[in-house]
């Protein structure tokens, strides 16, 4: 047997790493939502893609600068997610949360279908002013995509920021509070429609983020809401609720897809990297289902 | 002062829970509302924090005012910044917040300067808590939980305490310490509490002036001594009966009178 190729091995764990903290970013904006208002929301990855979208469609179909191209994008997301909470979820608190989920699918479909309906349907390159070329590393020659570093190190400081947000901010705190119960956070004096809306607002700024991002690396049209469906596997394994849980959960299912793509796709003629991390969410169900770092449910006894 | 004017309270446009019920509760005092489960109670308070339109609820007849401004068509935050705060019953604490953070969510409305303040001052009347200032709350214990509770409420600089049931479930012991620390915050830091109560005897034994609950009414009210010594409420709310003996149900006489009071 030939020898272990380090190097590659490098490779396929470092851009894994980078492509996960990638997916944390999409997963952020998931629990975001979840720790606040207790509403799954499936429809994440058409946020990230309508967002990516608008910033396409701008900067390459009527040439705005991409800065201009990119708050124009936040703000309607930001516009797009107020409205949303208050006519679609508002009515629907207190409601079983099957309702919730329902109504997000719904809203899913929705944007898929607006997104060509309003920008058309053709794949539009989003060019982000960096170089593109590899920056290659050390004596084993890794190879490293400058878009996934840009799109990692992002991902890093808006999950450290809202990770500061929730444990050490008045707000952050208040928010955690409107999670754990809504009734009581109401009689504490908290305007907990407020939160609910602040909480859409972040997720609706977050998805934004992760369409620029992903877009440049993907190309946006409506397959970007794909990316949506790769939360699933992060916010499983890593905790519903935990934005800790959200990296670490980001970090392994890059890896894994990326070891998978790299060691079983030429075993087995391809394919593997699409569904190995679902495999480890089945797996982290059937004997962790909280997550790594989610919180169990406390009861006494 | 607060001051419930013969409200009504329907449930789901259908459920008649409160049927005119009128309570007066002076500042500085510690009023308290008896009576059996079912009786309305909670629906009292809620119907006071504001807190009746999450669960369908709705005052359709009568007024709550506070200091003279009517307060029963506020929203349930707005009514903190009133200075009403409701603790509830079975503590409610938020459970994946530590005790510390339980009260930065309590003290909300305040600002970094006051909220330092309150939060001395909520550890100085529950030093358990301040001992356990960083642990999860959801794994104090039951007595701990309600000193929590009743601390995240102080928080906000509250005029007026509505209290419920804060006995439920505790040991003997607990229940006197908490009952104590009530009766303390209200005398030293005039804090006015409507405390709402199964226990009667513990209730009365604090109370300045009570009221009796039944099926959705005030049926009797009186100063807290003055009903420790009514034969009614010493039957049915502390159980002795009128000759010191233990209360029989064969006695027909006791339903007789009960009926009285339902008219």
């Amino acid at each position: 047997m030939e020898d272990f190729n380090w190097g590659f091995f490098l490779e396929l764990l470092v851009s894994g790493v980078l492509i996960g903290l990638m997916y944390s970013l999409i997963a952020l904006g998931f629990v975001l939502i979840y720790k606040s208002t207790d509403a799954i929301n499936f429809a994440q990855g058409e946020f990230v893609m309508i967002a990516g979208i608008i910033v396409g469609a701008s900067a390459a179909s009527y040439g705005l600068p991409l800065w201009l191209a990119i708050s124009l994008s936040v703000a309607f997301m930001v516009l797009f997610n107020v409205g949303l909470e208050r006519t679609v979820l508002r009515p629907m608190i207190g409601r079983p949360i099957v309702a919730i989920i329902m109504a997000t699918i719904g809203l899913a479909a929705l944007l898929r279908g607006a997104g060509p309906f309003f920008f058309g349907a053709e794949t539009r390159p989003l060019n982000l002013p960096i170089d593109d070329a590899p920056i290659i590393i050390g004596d084993h020659f890794i190879y490293l995509n400058p878009i996934h570093l840009l799109g990692a190190a992002a991902a890093v400081i808006f999950l450290l920021g809202f990770g500061w947000f929730f444990l050490k901010s008045r707000k952050g705190v208040a928010m955690r509070a409107v999670a754990d119960s809504h009734q009581v956070s109401m009689a504490m004096g908290i305007n907990v429609q407020r939160y609910f809306a602040l909480a859409w607002v972040m997720a609706g700024v977050v998805a934004a983020l992760g369409g620029v991002i992903w877009g440049s690396l993907l190309g946006v049209d409506t397959q970007l809401a794909i990316i949506g469906l790769k939360v699933f596997p992060v916010v499983i394994l890593g905790g519903l609720d935990s934005i800790v849980g959200v990296i670490v959960g980001g970090i392994i299912v890059g890896v894994v897809e990326n070891l998978a793509a790299g060691y079983l796709d030429p075993m087995v003629g391809g394919g593997t990297k699409d569904f190995t991390p679902y495999v480890l969410m089945i797996l982290m169900l059937m004997f962790k289902p909280y997550g790594l770092f989610g919180k169990p449910i406390i009861e006494r006894i | 002062m607060l001051n419930l004017n013969n409200i009504e309270v329907v449930y789901d446009n259908v459920i008649l829970v409160l049927k005119g019920c009128s309570i007066e509760v002076p500042e500085g005092r510690i009023t308290t509302v008896l009576g059996a489960n079912g009786a309305g109670k909670t629906t009292t308070l809620k119907a006071i924090s504001g807190l009746l339109k999450p669960e369908r609820g709705a005052v359709t007849r009568g007024s709550i005012d506070l200091d003279g401004e009517r307060i029963d068509l506020f929203e349930a935050h707005d009514i903190v910044k009133k200075g009403i705060v409701q603790v509830f019953e079975g503590r409610r604490v938020f459970v994946n917040l530590s005790a510390d953070e339980n009260l930065i969510a309590g003290g909300h409305i305040q600002s970094s300067a006051v909220m330092k303040q309150r939060k001395e001052l909520v550890y100085g009347y529950f030093p358990r808590i301040a001992e356990r200032r960083h642990v999860q709350a959801g794994y104090l214990s039951g007595g701990e939980q309600q000193m929590l509770a009743i601390g995240r409420a102080l928080m906000s600089d509250p005029k007026i305490v509505l209290l419920d049931e804060p006995s439920l479930g505790l040991a003997p012991m607990i229940i006197e310490e908490i009952f104590g620390i009530i009766s303390k915050l209200n005398k030293e830091q005039g804090v006015t509490v409507l405390l709402v109560e199964q226990n009667a005897a513990l209730a009365l034994a604090i109370a300045d002036h009570g009221y009796v609950m039944e099926n959705g009414a005030i049926v009797m009210d009186g100063p807290a001594s003055e009903l420790g010594e009514n034969a009614d409420i010493k039957e049915f709310y502390l159980g002795i009966s009128e000759h010191g003996e233990k209360r029989s149900y064969r006695n027909v006489k006791h339903y007789r009178r009960r009926k009285r009071w339902l008219n």
